[in-house]
Formats: C-alpha cells, sequence, structure tokens
C-alpha cells in the first residue's frame, strides 16, 4: 500500500439484525451498523451473550444475518450463493479460533498451507507461503512439529499463520488469547499488532480490557447493539477527512 | 481441487485414527478375499481338468454293447466288432477289452470270494496306448506276454492286492500269473483301474474267452468325432444298431469343468454377506468421523471448503478405506488361491474377474457407504459446525 492511497471499506455493516430460529425466537443483534477500514486494528468487546461471535460469523460469512447488509471487500453478501461466499472466504478472509483447530495429523507447514488449499494454488507454491508466514510469525524453525508437539502459544501463531497466509482483506478473531496465559496472550497480541503494522486488517473479539485499549479502536456491543466505538484514526476512501 | 489434493485431505482422518481405519478396512478385505480365493480356486480346478483334458485328448471313444432294462439283446457286442470299426477311416487306433470269467487272489489261500472288486479282463496290447494311460512300474502287455500267463494291474487293483514291484505272483483263475507291470491311474477309464489285465491269446487259452468284447476303445481323427460316433452304431452291430452304446469318456470331465460347484455359490454368497458387513463397518465408522470432526468441517468451511468440497472429502475417505480393505481382500484372496493350487500341484489361476470384481465390489461399497455420511457433512452449517458445546 502506499503512503498516499487513501484505505479502503474491507467491511460494511448496515443495520444488521439477526435472530435464531425457536419459540420464541432468539433475538441477538439489534441494528449493527459499522465500517472497518483497510489497516485497521478493531477490538470488539462486551459481556458475555452480547452477540460478538454472532456478529463475527456474520461478517465472517459463516452465517447469514436475518436483515440488513453486510459487504465484506466490496461484495454484499446478500448477493452471493453459498459456493460464492466460500470462495469470499478463501481470498477475502482470515479466521482465528480460541480452540486453534489445527488439524494433528498434519505439521504445522501443512496446516498453514491448507490456509491457502480452497483458493486453486497448487502445492508447492501452498506450501512455499506457508513457509513464509510461519516465519513471519516467529515459527520458522517449528515447520515440521505436529500441533501436538507444540504449546498453546506456539499452536494459535500456527493457526495465525494460516490465517494470513493468502494475505486476506481481514481477519476475524474470536478471543484468540482466550485459552492461553498471560505471557503467550502478550506475545500473540504483539503479534497481532506487528502483523497490522505490516498492512494487516483485523478484527479481535476480546474480553481482556487491557489488550482492548492497547488497540487503536475499540468497538463495544451490549444486547445486540452497538454501545460505543472509539471511531477510525484513519481517513476513509471517498470521504472527506 | 487438484485430485492429489482430494487424497491428502481424505486420507487426513484415516492417518490420525490408524486403528479404526484398519479395523474397518478389514472387513471389506476379509469379504473381498473370501470372494477372490472362491472364483480362484474353482478356476485353478476347472482350469486343471482342462488341462488334463488336452493331454488326454478328447477323440477318445468308448463303445459298449447297451445294458439294462428295456435294451434287449445279448449284452455283447458281435465279435467282429473291432475289426469292422478299424475300416472307418477316420478312426486311428483300436483295442478293445473282454471280461475273462477267472478271480484273483494275492495267493491261493485266500477263498475264492475275497477278489477285492477286482476283475479280470483281457486286452489287446495297444490298449494303454489307445486309452492314454501309462505304466507306473514295469510294462504293458506285448504279442510275447500275452501268450503267457503274465498279468498287469490297474493302479487300485495293484494297491487292493497290496503289490507295487513287478516280479510279484498273484492266482489267477487256478493258476499263478507273474505281475509284468503296475499302471499310473487313468482318467478316461476308470474301470480298468480296478482290473487285472491279462493277453487275449492266453484268455481263449485257459479260460475259454469269447471273441465278443466287452469295451472297444477308439481313438478317432480329433475333427471327425461326431462323424465317427454316428456311424459307429451301425458298425459295431449291423444287425442291431439300437444295442451299441457310444459315449466319450472326455465327456465328463468336461461336464465336471463346467459345473459351478454348489460349495462355490455358498462361498460366494458368505463373502457377499461378509463385504456387506464391512460396508456397513464403514458406514458406521463414517457417521461418528462426521460427528466427531464437526469442528475440521466447520473449519474448512471457513478456510473457504464448499459443501461439495466438504462432501467429496468425506467421500473419498470411504473410498479410499475402502479400496484399501479392497486391495488387501484381493492380496488376501490370491495368496490363499496360490496356496491351495500349490498343495494340490495346480497351475496358480487367479482370474482377472476376481481381481477387478473385487476392486469394483469394493468401490461400490466404498460409495454407498460414504454418500450419507459425506452429504450429512457437507450440510452442516459452518457456524453450526464451529459451535463448541
Ligand atoms: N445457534 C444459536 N441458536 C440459538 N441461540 C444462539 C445461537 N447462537 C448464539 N445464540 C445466542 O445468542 C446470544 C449471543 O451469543 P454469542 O455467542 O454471540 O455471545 P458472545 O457475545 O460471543 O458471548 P461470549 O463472550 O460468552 O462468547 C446468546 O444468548 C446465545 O445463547
Ligand atoms: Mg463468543
Amino acid at each position: 500500500m502506499s503512503e498516499l492511497a487513501l484505505p479502503e471499506v474491507v467491511l460494511g455493516l448496515r443495520d444488521v439484525h439477526k435472530s435464531f430460529p425457536g419459540s420464541p425466537p432468539t433475538e441477538v443483534l439489534f441494528g449493527v451498523s459499522l465500517d472497518v477500514l483497510g489497516g485497521e486494528l478493531v477490538a470488539l468487546v462486551g459481556p458475555s451473550g452480547s452477540g460478538k461471535s454472532t456478529l463475527l460469523n456474520i461478517v465472517g460469512t459463516l452465517d447469514r444475518p436475518t436483515s440488513g447488509a453486510v459487504r465484506i471487500a466490496g461484495y454484499d453478501s446478500a448477493e452471493l450463493s453459498d459456493r460464492q461466499l466460500s470462495a469470499v472466504r478463501a481470498r477475502e478472509l482470515g479466521f482465528v479460533f480460541q480452540q486453534f483447530f489445527l488439524l494433528d495429523g498434519m505439521t504445522a507447514l501443512d496446516n498453514v498451507a491448507d490456509g491457502l488449499l480452497y483458493t486453486g494454488t497448487g502445492r508447492a507454491e501452498r506450501r512455499e507461503q506457508a513457509a513464509e508466514a510461519l516465519e513471519r510469525v516467529g515459527l520458522g524453525h517449528r515447520v515440521s512439529h505436529h500441533p501436538n508437539q507444540m504449546s498453546g502459544g506456539e499452536r494459535q501463531r500456527v493457526a495465525i499463520a494460516r490465517a494470513v497466509v493468502g494475505h486476506p482483506a481481514l481477519v476475524l478473531a474470536d478471543e484468540p488469547t482466550g485459552n492461553l496465559d498471560t505471557r503467550s496472550s502478550r506475545s500473540i497480541i504483539d503479534l497481532l499488532h506487528e502483523l497490522n503494522d505490516e498492512g494487516a486488517t483485523i478484527l479481535v473479539i476480546t474480553h481482556d480490557r487491557e489488550i482492548a485499549t492497547s488497540f487503536p479502536r475499540q468497538i463495544e456491543l451490549r444486547d445486540g447493539r452497538v454501545e460505543s466505538d472509539t471511531g477510525s484514526a484513519l481517513t476513509p476512501a471517498g470521504r472527506e477527512p | 481441487m487438484h485430485p492429489g489434493d482430494i487424497l491428502r485431505s481424505g486420507s487426513v482422518g484415516l492417518r490420525t485414527r490408524r486403528l479404526r481405519a484398519g479395523l474397518s478396512a478389514l472387513g471389506i478385505a476379509i469379504g473381498i478375499a473370501a470372494m477372490v480365493a472362491v472364483l480362484g480356486i474353482s478356476e485353478s480346478s476347472k482350469n486343471d481338468l482342462l488341462s488334463v483334458l488336452d493331454k488326454l485328448g478328447t477323440n477318445l471313444i468308448s463303445v459298449k454293447a447297451s445294458t439294462g432294462i428295456g435294451a434287449g439283446g445279448s449284452g455283447q457286442l458281435p465279435d467282429g466288432a473291432p475289426l469292422m470299426l478299424g475300416h472307418v477311416r477316420p478312426v486311428e487306433q483300436v483295442s478293445y477289452v473282454t471280461s475273462v470269467n477267472a478271480k484273483v487272489r494275492r495267493t491261493d489261500y485266500i477263498p475264492s470270494e475275497q477278489t477285492g472288486g477286482i476283475t479280470v479282463k483281457a486286452a489287446t496290447s495297444q490298449l494303454l496306448d489307445t486309452i492314454g494311460g501309462s505304466v507306473a512300474r514295469g510294462r504293458f502287455l506285448d504279442e510275447t506276454s500275452s501268450q503267457y500267463p503274465t498279468t498287469v494291474l490297474g493302479s487300485v487293483a495293484a494297491q487292493r492286492l497290496g503289490i507295487d514291484e513287478p516280479g510279484a505272483r498273484i492266482w489267477l483263475g487256478d493258476q499263478w500269473f507273474e505281475v509284468i507291470g503296475v499302471l499310473d491311474p487313468l482318467t478316461l477309464a476308470q474301470d480298468i483301474d480296478r482290473s487285472a489285465m491279462i493277453g487275449v491269446p492266453v484268455a481263449r487259452r485257459l479260460f475259454d474267452t469269447t471273441a465278443a468284447p466287452e469295451t472297444v476303445y477308439l481313438r478317432a481323427n480329433p475333427d471327425k468325432v461326431v462323424a465317427v460316433e454316428s456311424v459307429i452304431p451301425a458298425t459295431a452291430n449291423p444287425d442291431n444298431p439300437d444295442q451299441v452304446q457310444v459315449s466319450r469318456p472326455s465327456d465328463a470331465i468336461e461336464a465336471r469343468a463346467a459345473a459351478s460347484n454348489a460349495f462355490t455359490a455358498l462361498f460366494l454368497g458368505l463373502g457377499a454377506v461378509a463385504l456387506l458387513v464391512g460396508g456397513v463397518g464403514i458406514a458406521n465408522v463414517m457417521v461418528i468421523s462426521v460427528l466427531e470432526r464437526r469442528s475440521e468441517i466447520g473449519l474448512r468451511r471457513a478456510l473457504g471448503a464448499t459443501r461439495r468440497h466438504v462432501a467429496v472429502q468425506f467421500l473419498s475417505e470411504a473410498l479410499l478405506l475402502s479400496v484399501i480393505g479392497g486391495a488387501g481382500g484381493v492380496t488376501l484372496g490370491a495368496l490363499v488361491t496360490a496356496g491351495y493350487d500349490l498343495t494340490r500341484g495346480w497351475a496358480i489361476v487367479v482370474p482377472l474377474i476376481g481381481v477387478i470384481g473385487g476392486l469394483g465390489a469394493a468401490l461400490c461399497i466404498g460409495a454407498i457407504a460414504g454418500l450419507y455420511p459425506a452429504l450429512r457433512a457437507a450440510r452442516l452449517a459452518p457456524a453450526e459446525a464451529l459451535r463448541t458445546v
């Protein structure tokens, strides 16, 4: 990204509602609207049950909103088929989960390379980029280790490498430090800062106040509504500063 | 997706659950092995019978007088039958045996009722050649020895008399005969196995044997066998052609080779049942696998896998399982066949249809067993799959 280019709107939510079927239906999100610009590092906070994970699933196209619009990297998710949404996830989105979700039967390198499995990239190229991504997260020396031979912090680094290996438009992380001790948490958060400095756009759900305040922007969710938003420090493209 | 990638993602689940994968593949393997071995063994035995036929030829014809109810007549062929049959052009060899009214025993101390089921026959000296037999020890009757009290024993007769070397003497009729030869088992004329043969001249002289032959054996030109068969009755017995019974001993062997053994069908059925059980095992393992791997399914959807990718992954896992089982089963079945063939001294025959059919059956079973679990995995909503309980 050149110094002069203005950041793109990577994620745009307009009046997003979500309710889960049942009797009575569980209403979780009540009109969430927000924009995230390319290059932002955003913390999504809020009490348990406020709908953070539900929101993240909708942003990640893993779930569809009951009403409202979701735009990701220029695509209107409502207009896309399941197949097309899968392609958007493969190319434009990276996921990091609290439980890591690494496959034990494969090495760290192959786990990271699977981040590109559904993008149509050839195997040699996938492995090459995976090695690079592992280098970026500081695990260049753990390439051929299996996840069950690694510490929790290392596993989460592998998972982060898998999320960023394809240089997605947006990285989504749901409580990435939730299963880690304080020190490992600290280093994972530092890593997210580094990746953001290199240009990655990252949205992180966290319960940790200290972590949240270390991020340039915080959005607080309460009872399915945006309670507060410190706002973007960047200037969106096509808008007046 | 590249086939290599499909294979790799399809094998992850197997690599991390080796014991379970091995056991469920074993179910398929047993079924396939049973079917391949049954087909292999029955094919080998058929092959063996046909190679025996090849060696002995299918142009041997035996001619007898009709016997049994309603046959009528004297029960004997006319004296001149061998000579007349020899004049039929495509007939290449003629020999005959005549029954001799005498009993045979090991020694004269043994009562005459205990003959051990051994009959005495007068045989012409070309008989052995005509019926495609061979001598185990000693030699067969010739012009000279046919004049004297000498005898050649069929394999069963020799065994019952307890004689395995030429030079011994046996009590035949009421005098000693010298055993000059013992025959190998005969495939095309098994009643000769149970007889002691003596020369035609000595039989006439000592036992007043008639000239009417009991059985005439012919070798015909292989291309004219059917034509020869049709003229035999009128040639052998011009007055009563309907009292002549013509048969080809090789027909029985051919029939035996063609008959699908009842056991073959039974074991094939058992193999099919084992295969079915194996298929149910694979379906079971796949259903469990889908339940256990919800989060992997969710993860793959998050990484961009389409429903089809997920279905293909689980289907290829089931197919891989069944192909591994099928290949193992084919190998095992082929080994069992080879082992059995070796102990029987047969040529090893593993029919291609068994190998291809076995692998094909395994693939079908895998596809059927894997389809439902794969569709179930594909239908799982991504957010639902990722929610940890
Ligand atoms: N599939 C579902 N069906 C029904 N209700 C659901 C479903 N998913 C979530 N909910 C409900 O939606 C509400 C918000 O859940 P969500 O997981 O988004 O909360 P959260 O903010 O992530 O909480 P936490 O911080 O504990 O993870 C909860 O009350 C939950 O019970
Ligand atoms: Mg949550």
